[in-house]
């Protein structure tokens, strides 16, 4: 479903990729983690088509994402969903006209079938009774559960999480993990978390990849990561143990 | 920043307009600014009348200050301060705006949901600016010669007859279309100046709240600069 091939890019020099190969099956959801700086919204937001790569290519649905424009690139993005770290909804517009928006300007429903999807799509994420208040209003929790609202009303094919427990309360960033398992269970969209707290979403994906010094350092599945003896990986995920195994596709290799 | 302008012009004349917006910006724009255009006007006036009469009266021309006071007016002040209020008032908030709005990322969320921002964010200012500056200019014009009226004719006795009659000797359509071609570029330079400073604010200006604070700074020096710079050129070809 979403392909990435030997990807490179860099800011004022910095290489933030050097070469990075990753590929997402349909309805499979992938933990993307790294740490802070590594690349990981940047790698998002080039599926995403916001960036272009200096070298490789972003392949979604048999489609080239990096070389497509106008109304190809359009069609792709209309089978995407993207759940912003800040939420970045409209800050003009209240909770309901937020998520009406994409509705109202991509298809012909009527304003009563606009209406009836928006509410329903607050009732999934627990909205109900905060569609007239402002983002300024509501809080951390509110806003990315309206967010994943806004980013779900349209039914997306592939959804693309960035970071959408940070900066909440442990609690309300449990909450939102279930949240996205429950609407992928509902919707079966393939998924890409971006994440630096695993512990939260290992339990939802399929898989996991970390991206270390601008590659992708380990790739498996999240059991497979618990286990590993790989120092990065280790030093990431927090438990004991120590080793100087790297693995990938599932397989251990030594390196 | 020409490729901007180029896009912001395409996408004017290419339908679909976001009409609410249009409206939106229309009443933000021009509706909005009356009040300031009113003031600003009404006390240039009056001080084309005070400044007009001290200097005409030296040479005996006291009755030559209604054409004097006009064309000021409709050729040059009115154009270039109407604009200038403007950019202060309008072309700062627009700045701001939309750089929040690329430092939050909604222009980047309006592009995943397949929208065009140049349709959102910078064709209604651009269409809403095209139409106001020109309108918002003419009442400059309309309140500043009353303003230089109030003064000359009231305080100073320059007769109503003589400070209206002798205006509409001298000023003619040409130079009232003048004034509407200086309004209505000026009215493309700020839309242009500022939506590209707030629309590329991240990139230019760094991010943050200083980021948007100095892409507000540069938009509203750069708006106010090319203003008179191009004013220079206009009147360099119309004169």
């Amino acid at each position: 479903m979403i392909k990435i091939e030997n990807l490179y890019k860099s800011f004022d020099g910095n290489e933030v990729f050097r070469g990075i190969s990753l590929e997402i099956m349909k309805g499979e959801v992938l933990a993307l983690i790294g740490r802070s700086g590594c690349g990981k919204s940047v790698l998002l937001k080039h599926v995403a088509g916001l960036m272009k790569p200096e070298k490789g290519r972003v392949v979604v649905d048999g489609r080239e994402m990096d070389r497509a424009k106008g109304r190809s690139l359009t069609a792709l993005r209309d089978r995407l969903g993207f759940l912003f770290q800040g939420g970045a909804l409209f800050d003009s517009m209240n909770v309901f006209e937020n998520v009406a928006f994409p509705l109202k300007e991509k298809t012909k429903l009527s304003d009563k079938r606009i209406q009836t999807r928006v509410l329903e799509e607050l009732e999934n994420v627990g909205l109900s009774g905060s569609e007239y208040k402002y983002p300024s209003q509501i809080s951390g929790g509110m806003v990315k559960r309206a967010a994943l609202a806004r980013a779900l009303v349209g039914d997306p094919e592939i959804m693309l999480f960035d970071e959408p427990t940070t900066g909440l309360d442990p609690v309300t960033g449990h909450a939102i993990i279930e949240l996205i398992d429950s609407c992928h269970r509902r919707l079966h969209f393939t998924g890409i978390i971006v994440t630096h707290e695993i512990s939260k979403v290992f339990g939802i994906v399929d898989r996991v990849a970390m991206l270390h010094e601008g590659v992708v350092w380990a790739e498996g599945t999240p059991s497979e990561f618990s286990s590993s003896k790989d120092s990065v990986v280790r030093a990431f995920v927090g438990d004991s143990g120590s080793g100087e195994g790297r693995f990938k596709g599932g397989m251990h290799e030594k390196i | 920043m020409g490729l901007f302008l180029v896009k912001a012009v395409l996408f004017m004349v290419i339908p679909p307009l976001k009409f609410n917006r249009f409206l939106k910006q229309v009443r933000f724009i021009g509706l909005q600014s009356v009040v300031l255009i009113f003031l600003t006007g009404g006390f240039t006036g009056m001080v084309l009348g005070f400044q007009g009469f001290y200097s005409l009266s030296k040479f005996g021309s006291d009755a030559f200050l209604g054409p004097m006071v006009g064309l000021a007016l409709i050729k040059e002040l009115g154009p270039v301060l109407a604009a200038l209020m403007v950019t202060g008032r309008a072309g700062s908030a627009i700045t701001a705006e939309i750089g929040i709005m690329r430092m939050s990322e909604q222009i980047d969320a309006l592009e995943l949901m397949g929208l065009n921002p140049y349709r959102y964010l910078v064709v209604p200012n651009l269409l809403a600016a095209m139409i106001c500056l020109p309108l918002l200019t003419a009442i400059f014009d309309v309140v500043g010669i009353f303003g230089g009226y109030l003064i000359g004719g009231k305080l100073l006795g320059v007769g109503a007859g003589t400070y209206f009659g002798e205006m509409a000797n001298y000023v003619e359509m040409q130079d009232v279309m003048e004034g509407f071609y200086k309004s209505l570029s000026f009215g493309v330079i700020i839309v242009w100046v500022c939506c590209f400073k707030g629309y590329y604010a991240g990139i230019f200006t760094g991010f943050g709240s200083e980021g948007v604070s100095k892409a507000t700074t540069q938009a509203v020096v750069l708006s106010s600069v090319l203003i008179l710079v191009w004013d220079y050129f206009m009147t360099s070809i119309l004169f």
